[in-house]
């Protein structure tokens, strides 16, 4: 990945800044130019809560080279407050812990490095909520 | 639109073919498919082909099978759409002529996996690069996002997935040119590595060089021939779905796959009771359950305890996959989709020998790309 495609994510790597469609409300992440709901082409501005509950997770065994040192490692759909979901690692867990609904929040991590780049990647990753 | 008909098939063996290159591969098969129909004459041709760019490192590949086929100048079409590339070659070369604009069309696929790049980032392409690959999830890894969500929700089993794979490897041991001509056993499925908790090693479909490749006709010309019984293509059609899985709010169902059933039996006239044997694509086990259950073959969250039955094995009410599947016959990504429509021609031929259905009439093929966002379906019928 260049520096120049990593520098246009960050907005919603780092931020989780998503659009809010003005036409029917529905929320994009990352943000579109058109809405699949209604088809408007105006959206605001808007960032998405941290906070959500886990759908669905793997063990990852066998990964890509980017991340093969850090196998096993758990990669989940959440569900953050509001309906939006993402694709994301979920860190710091036993996987005998994990349950669908477990409530979840998003932090910030490391992602990987790309040595071909030269560039530490950033980005959001669950943790469990152990209030 | 004018009819169209297949007149010609070839495939190579599926496997790591250490000895051929990906040109070589594509031009066995259509060398193999211009026999079979025994037509000198070739208006256009499709290449199907996820990844040649991240495998092997070569694109403009029509351009490149045209030259090494011999048919330079005629207008050769590279298609890509992931791991649906064979599909949706065989349904361009199906609407160039049912269109009226060609006469005879090759539609080949082909893939060149095992030389030595790393096929699980390349796989990764066909799902989002930037909001799920980014993150290190891998493409089994996808399918185990929906295998858990099915397990949740339907109580679907590790051992009901086993079975998906015994049935594949069973009829792949039947198949001269499966990748792996050998049954498995249930308990073998369950003590495989683990790949992408829940799916295992056998859950999985292999990494595969192979290439397949159909004639199609007008029925104009395909009713001059005498060679091979009549195999009309009676539906060919296409559907989309969301690109990233999570944006699914039912992970368990296969939106596109859903559609292109419907838009293929409202075509053929038909319903899926009509259908005698059925490939489905089976690059993971859970994919064969969620396709079965998207198609109709089974009510949601039922597809497991009817394959349990028996009644999708070879001999049962309706055969799913007699080649072996993606899952035993092997996967090279952008041939899959070609093979479907070469095994249930070879069926509808009633030429498909240890592993013929009997008295097959109409036959269905399912071919999807990435965790479903793209998919084909096709329906063939052979001569009463």
């Amino acid at each position: 990945m260049k520096s120049a495609q990593y520098i246009r994510e960050v907005p919603q790597r780092y931020r989780l800044e998503a659009g809010k469609c003005t036409g029917c409300g529905k929320l994009h992440f990352p943000p579109r130019l058109v809405c699949d709901g209604c088809g408007s082409r105006e959206f605001k501005a808007a960032t998405l809560p941290r906070q959500g509950t886990l759908v669905t997770w793997t063990v990852i065994h066998a990964a890509p080279p980017q991340f093969s040192l850090e196998t096993p490692y758990v990669v989940g759909i959440v569900e953050l407050d509001g309906g939006v979901r993402l694709t994301c690692q979920v860190a710091d867990c036993d996987p005998e812990e994990l349950a669908v609904d477990a409530p979840v929040e998003l932090v910030f991590r490391r992602i990987k490095e790309d040595n071909a780049a030269d560039i530490i990647q950033y980005g959001y990753k669950a943790v469990l909520r152990r209030e | 639109m004018i009819d169209v008909f297949i007149i010609g098939t070839g495939m190579t063996p599926f496997g790591e073919l250490w000895d051929r290159s990906l040109r070589d591969l594509y031009v066995e098969a259509a060398l193999a498919a211009i026999d079979d129909a025994a037509v000198d004459r070739l208006d256009s041709m499709y290449v199907g082909c996820m990844t040649s760019g991240l495998f092997v490192g070569q694109e403009h590949i029509g351009a490149l099978m045209a030259d090494y086929l011999g048919r330079a100048p005629i207008p050769a079409t590279r298609v890509e759409s992931a791991c649906a590339s064979g599909g949706i070659a065989v349904r361009q070369a199906y609407l160039e002529i049912a269109s009226g604009a060609s006469e005879v069309v090759l539609a080949g696929g082909v893939e060149k996996m095992n030389d030595g790049a790393d096929v699980t980032a390349a796989l990764a392409a066909a799902s989002d690069q930037e909001y799920e690959a980014y993150q290190g999830i891998t493409f089994p890894g996808l399918y185990a996002l929906i295998a858990r969500a099915h397990m949740h929700r339907y109580g679907t089993t590790s051992e009901q997935l086993a079975r998906v794979a015994v049935k594949n490897h069973r009829h792949g041991a039947l198949n001269p040119k499966a990748q792996f001509q050998y049954e498995i056993t249930i308990d073998q499925v369950l003590n495989s590595t683990q790949v992408a908790d829940p799916l295992r090693l056998l859950d999985c479909s292999p990494v595969t060089d192979g290439a397949a490749a159909v004639i199609l006709a007008s029925a104009e010309v395909a009713g001059k021939l005498k060679g091979h019984p009549a195999v009309k293509i009676t539906a060919s059609a296409q559907a989309s779905d969301t690109f990233a899985l999570h944006n699914r709010q039912d992970l368990t169902h296969l939106g596109a796959v859903q559609r292109a059933g419907e838009l293929a039996f409202v075509q053929a006239g038909r319903t899926m009771e009509d259908i005698d044997v059925v490939e489905l694509h089976d690059c993971f086990t859970i994919a064969e359950l969620c396709a079965m259950e998207a198609l109709g073959i089974a009510e949601p969250g039922k597809a497991a305890a009817l394959v349990e039955t028996g009644e999708t094995t070879l001999g049962g009410r309706l055969p799913i996959n007699t080649s072996g599947g993606l899952k035993a016959k092997g996967h090279p990504v952008g041939a899959s989709g070609v093979a479907q429509i070469v095994e249930l021609t070879t069926q509808l031929r009633g030429t498909a020998g240890k592993r013929q259905v009997e008295g097959a009439r109409l036959a269905l093929a399912q071919n999807m790309g990435g965790t479903g966002a793209s998919c084909t379906v096709h329906i063939l019928e052979g001569a009463a």
